[in-house]
């Protein structure tokens, strides 16, 4: 073990660290030698172009994909091929995807508490009760017992976002998450979001939605081809950008 | 207007073409002194069925309608255990098929490429012929697989007796409603739960409900049913039921074949499933078969129903290669040794024709109705 990750496993601040981080898609080298490490509470967009490895690297941290190098620790839990690890840190961080990913043959009540009631071993009882609270968070408890083929996408994603939640998790993790809403519905989940931010949720979310990342992130991180080129709280990252990538980034995505 | 005319006159054609056919056949029959009429149904059989276990069959007795019966049973008889086996087997290779281990998947692939790329037929006599016939041993030397014992005369399998019929079918009619009683308990406390968001254990109430309440009527109508169990005796088993070789191989044979292309389906139902689902499955925490379960099977049932119907419809009418092994089923003692005897051709390969078209009928509407109930329902 590295001095560096014995420092971040005794700093209780840190819920994730990672570090040296490299992972290969065949001879592409997808991510290269990424550090990072997230505080509690900490609330973190992650932008840049499209095949810059943003997606790639918030799903390495459930092992949605497997790195080949480097390290990852989640809230003291090494990230490595052993299941159980793999299992403990999945139930500990939630994930919301672009294209929601629901259980289309199952309802709404029961996609939240399908992984509280199997996982978790909650009681059906506790599992329903809970699900209906996070339900109303994200306002929609009337289409409790709907199934997810009859709900707009708007709230698809916002009953992806309870269903994550129900698992009570630590740290939630956002892939584009307003990438395949109609205009109309992105505000409604980003509301979502922003409550949820407001509560406190350990947060990483990779967007193209900048006003959110401005009104709520503690740190921006722009990458570009594998590799993390600048990160700064939202003020500086906004008006004064360090290197020239991320000016010409946020001149083409900001003036339209 | 135009399209019309065309249209009768093709309904014209179609018609006189099925007169035509029809007025052949009856001149045909009656050159040869064959007088079609089913006046031939209450005369007795002149030949031998061996095995019939559902009617009493007796030699010199048994008349020709009760010839059909026998067949018609002994088919749904080896199609019912055909499906049951062939749905089993088929979905545990085509589960395999789909998994990492690459063992288990190219074994299955190898498993599904021999067996259906095999003319049944040739499967069927190559399983009687050259493997039970050839090296099945005798009843005294039987393998036995638990309660069942396999030797060269065929399977030997426990039997349900039943000792009083007509307590059997009050208990039948019991356990029926236990079931309507538990369809609408379920349907209470789902709405109980939406108006109060109290819940109950509700599926392992009805689960000991019907387990309890069908046990304690077994009881309190006099046990009407035992299980017989096979007892080797001095030359051969006694007590239980006997599969004679032909059904078991037939069987068998109908299984492998079968569960070939149902584990194909099974394979392409499962990679019907989008990535995202499994990725979904994965995030929250479900472990690998807690996603197979609650995730993949459900998703792939809606695409691997369809094309498997047709398979049980394919088990079905490919029972009729039981003559190559003398299995009496419908088409060998009615649609051959029947119409050979009597030349009652047309009347017989229709009622052979309708039963078929029955079975196939019978067999998709219930299906169907269990498939449109899985389907995905949308806005």
């Amino acid at each position: 073990m590295t001095n560096n990750q014995a420092e971040t496993m005794n700093d209780d601040s840190t819920i994730i660290s990672i570090s040296k981080l490299n992972k290969w898609y065949g001879n592409f080298h997808a991510l290269k030698d990424i550090d990072l490490s997230v505080n509690k509470t900490e609330k973190i967009v992650i932008c840049g172009p499209s095949g810059s490895g943003k997606s790639t690297l918030i799903r390495c941290i459930n092992r949605l994909e497997v790195h080949q190098e480097g390290s990852i620790i989640v809230d003291g839990v090494e990230l490595n091929d052993d299941v159980k690890h793999i299992n403990e840190i999945r139930s500990e961080v939630g994930m919301v995807f672009q294209h929601f990913n629901l259980f289309p043959h199952l309802t709404v009540l029961e996609n939240c508490t399908l992984a509280p009631i199997w996982v978790r071993k909650k009681s059906r009882n506790e599992a329903n009760h809970m699900a209906m609270e996070l339900l109303e968070k994200v306002r929609i408890p009337d289409q409790a017992d709907k199934y997810p083929g009859q709900l707009s996408g708007g709230q698809q994603q916002r009953v992806a976002i309870a269903r994550a939640l129900c698992m009570q998790p630590r740290v939630m993790l956002f892939d584009e998450p307003t990438s395949a809403l109609d205009p109309e519905m992105i505000k409604e989940v980003l509301e979502t979001m922003i409550e949820l931010a407001e509560s406190g949720m350990t947060m990483i979310v990779v967007t193209h939605e900048m006003g959110f990342a401005n009104k709520v992130a503690d740190r921006i991180i722009f990458m570009d081809e594998g590799q993390i080129v600048e990160q700064n709280d939202p003020e500086t990252f906004f008006n004064n950008p360090e290197s020239d990538r991320t000016k010409l980034f946020l001149s083409q995505i900001l003036d339209h | 207007m135009r399209s019309a005319i065309i249209q009768g006159v093709l309904l014209f054609i179609v018609c006189y073409a099925l007169l035509s056919i029809y007025q052949t056949t009856i001149f045909n029959l009656e050159e040869r002194g064959i007088k079609t009429s089913t006046s031939f149904f209450d005369s007795v059989a002149p030949f031998k069925v061996g095995f019939s276990p559902f009617l009493d069959y007796e030699l010199g007795k048994t008349t020709y309608i009760e010839i059909f019966y026998i067949g018609v049973l002994n088919t749904i008889l080896v199609a019912v255990l055909g499906i049951v086996a062939a749905t089993i087997l088929g979905f545990a290779i085509g589960i395999m098929r789909s998994s990492s281990n690459w063992l288990a998947s190219k074994f299955s692939l190898v498993y599904v490429e021999i067996f259906r790329n095999m003319p049944l037929l040739l499967q069927i006599m190559f399983w009687n012929f050259a493997i039970f016939l050839a090296f099945l041993p005798p009843p005294k030397q039987s393998l036995e697989f638990g309660v069942f014992y396999l030797n060269g005369r065929g399977l030997q399998t426990p039997l349900p007796i039943i000792e009083n019929s007509n307590n059997f079918n009050i208990w039948l009619v019991t356990i029926f409603f236990s079931f309507i009683g538990v369809y609408f308990f379920r349907r209470w406390a789902k709405k109980r739960f939406f108006e109060t968001g109290k819940t109950l254990p509700v599926f392992s109430l009805s689960l000991v409900f019907i387990i309890l309440f069908t046990t304690l009527m077994f009881y309190a109508l006099g046990g009407p049913l035992t299980i017989e169990l096979p007892v080797l005796g001095k030359f051969n088993f006694k007590g239980g039921a006997q599969l004679p070789l032909p059904l078991f191989s037939l069987w068998f044979s109908l299984t492998i074949y079968t569960s070939a292309f149902i584990a194909e389906n099974v394979r392409a139902g499962i990679a019907s499933v989008s990535k995202g689902q499994i990725e979904a499955a994965r995030s929250i925490g479900l472990s690998r078969s807690q996603m197979v379960r609650m995730v993949i099977i459900p998703q792939a049932l809606r695409v691997i129903i369809p094309p498997t119907i047709s398979q049980y419809l394919n088990l079905t009418k490919n029972s009729s290669l039981a003559m190559a092994v003398g299995y009496e089923e419908v088409v060998a003692v009615w649609a051959n040794i029947s119409l050979n005897q009597t030349g009652q051709a047309l009347i017989i390969i229709a009622m052979t024709i309708i039963f078929f078209e029955c079975c196939s009928l019978f067999t998709s509407f219930v299906l169907n109705i269990y498939n449109r109930r899985i389907q995905l329902s949308e806005r």
